[in-house]
């Protein structure tokens, strides 16, 4: 994957696989201790410690098209390269948690890339679902919840467009802000 | 039979409306953009953001849609699938941001499958 953004996406389908209605994204860039966190946590219905144990082993999959399973693997590969690690915190009928820490500065650490196509993508391609983003630049936030624009909006689905172009231009500019922020 | 309960009840009201809009000219036209690992690393993400951008400048309220998972052809990734109300449905691949816009104007809005495009119909 080129970008951070596609492990988030990946990942985050993932969840949404497993049955959850609220999938939260948490983006936190502290630079002042040289570390990138992700953390992708979902309400699905969780992983029971056997699929857990080889959840990270690309050969190891559930889906039944085909007989390798990449995206967790994947994700630690691309941690585990930048000096990072990753961790996954799942209970059943819980959901689960994934958390992915990069060395900020680290040379093969990808782009965070086109995180607002990645967001726009999730919310559309899975109207059912509310999404939680959430991201941090050294302390300072910025925080988008599916919930708050249907209500601000009045509309009950996001695949409406007026919808759409409101969240779109919420995540494009308060992102634009928070990364403008501190210089 | 085993017992229904109320969420079994619930499921079957959801799936039942799902299907019913797609009939009742609410969403007659469906796409799926399919983004699992392979989908995404290919570039399925140009292709979702392409595909919405075009649907937003069509103003079309009958057009869903959704993300779906790997269908098992990660080889022929991005695969895009166009679900037309009637018709059979056709499953392009190799697919990019320009291609996908092609497919929305011409297949999408004017009928016109775009055969060179076409991995398969099903």
């Amino acid at each position: 994957m080129k970008e951070l953004s596609l492990h988030i996406l990946d990942v985050a389908e993932n969840g949404i696989s497993a049955g959850a209605d609220i999938v939260r994204i948490e983006v936190d860039e502290a630079r002042a201790a040289n570390r990138l966190k992700i953390v992708i946590a979902d309400n699905g219905r969780g992983m029971p410690d056997d699929i857990l144990r080889n959840v990270t082993n690309p050969f190891y999959t559930t889906r039944t098209t085909r007989r390798v399973g990449l995206g967790l693997s994947l994700l630690e590969s691309a941690a585990r390269r930048c000096d990072g690690s990753m961790r996954i915190e799942s209970a059943k009928g819980k959901g689960t948690r994934i958390i992915a820490e990069f060395k900020y500065d680290h040379i093969d650490r990808a782009p965070l890339g086109d995180i607002v196509g990645t967001m726009t993508t999730l919310i559309m391609g899975n109207p059912d679902v509310d999404f939680e983003y959430y991201h941090q630049i050294d302390g300072r936030q910025f925080s988008v919840n599916t919930r708050d624009v249907k209500e601000e909006s009045g509309s009950s689905s996001v695949t409406d467009m007026a919808v759409f172009q409101l969240l779109y231009k919420k995540l494009h500019n308060g992102l634009k802000q928070l990364k403008s922020g501190e210089r | 039979m085993s017992k229904l309960t109320i969420d079994d009840l619930k499921k079957i009201k959801e799936k039942t409306a799902k299907e019913t809009s797609l009939r009742h000219g609410e969403a007659n036209i469906k796409l799926m953009v399919h983004m699992g690992t392979c989908g995404i690393a290919a570039g399925g993400r140009d292709v979702m953001n392409a595909l919405m951008d075009e649907l937003a400048k069509s103003d079309r309220q009958d057009i869903r849609v959704v993300a779906s998972g790997c269908m098992g052809m990660c080889s022929s990734e991005p695969n895009v699938t166009v679900e037309v109300q009637g018709e059979e449905p056709i499953i392009y691949q190799h697919m990019d941001a320009n291609k996908m816009r092609q497919v929305f104007k011409r297949h999408v809005l004017l009928g016109e499958v775009q055969t060179d495009f076409a991995l398969a119909k099903i």
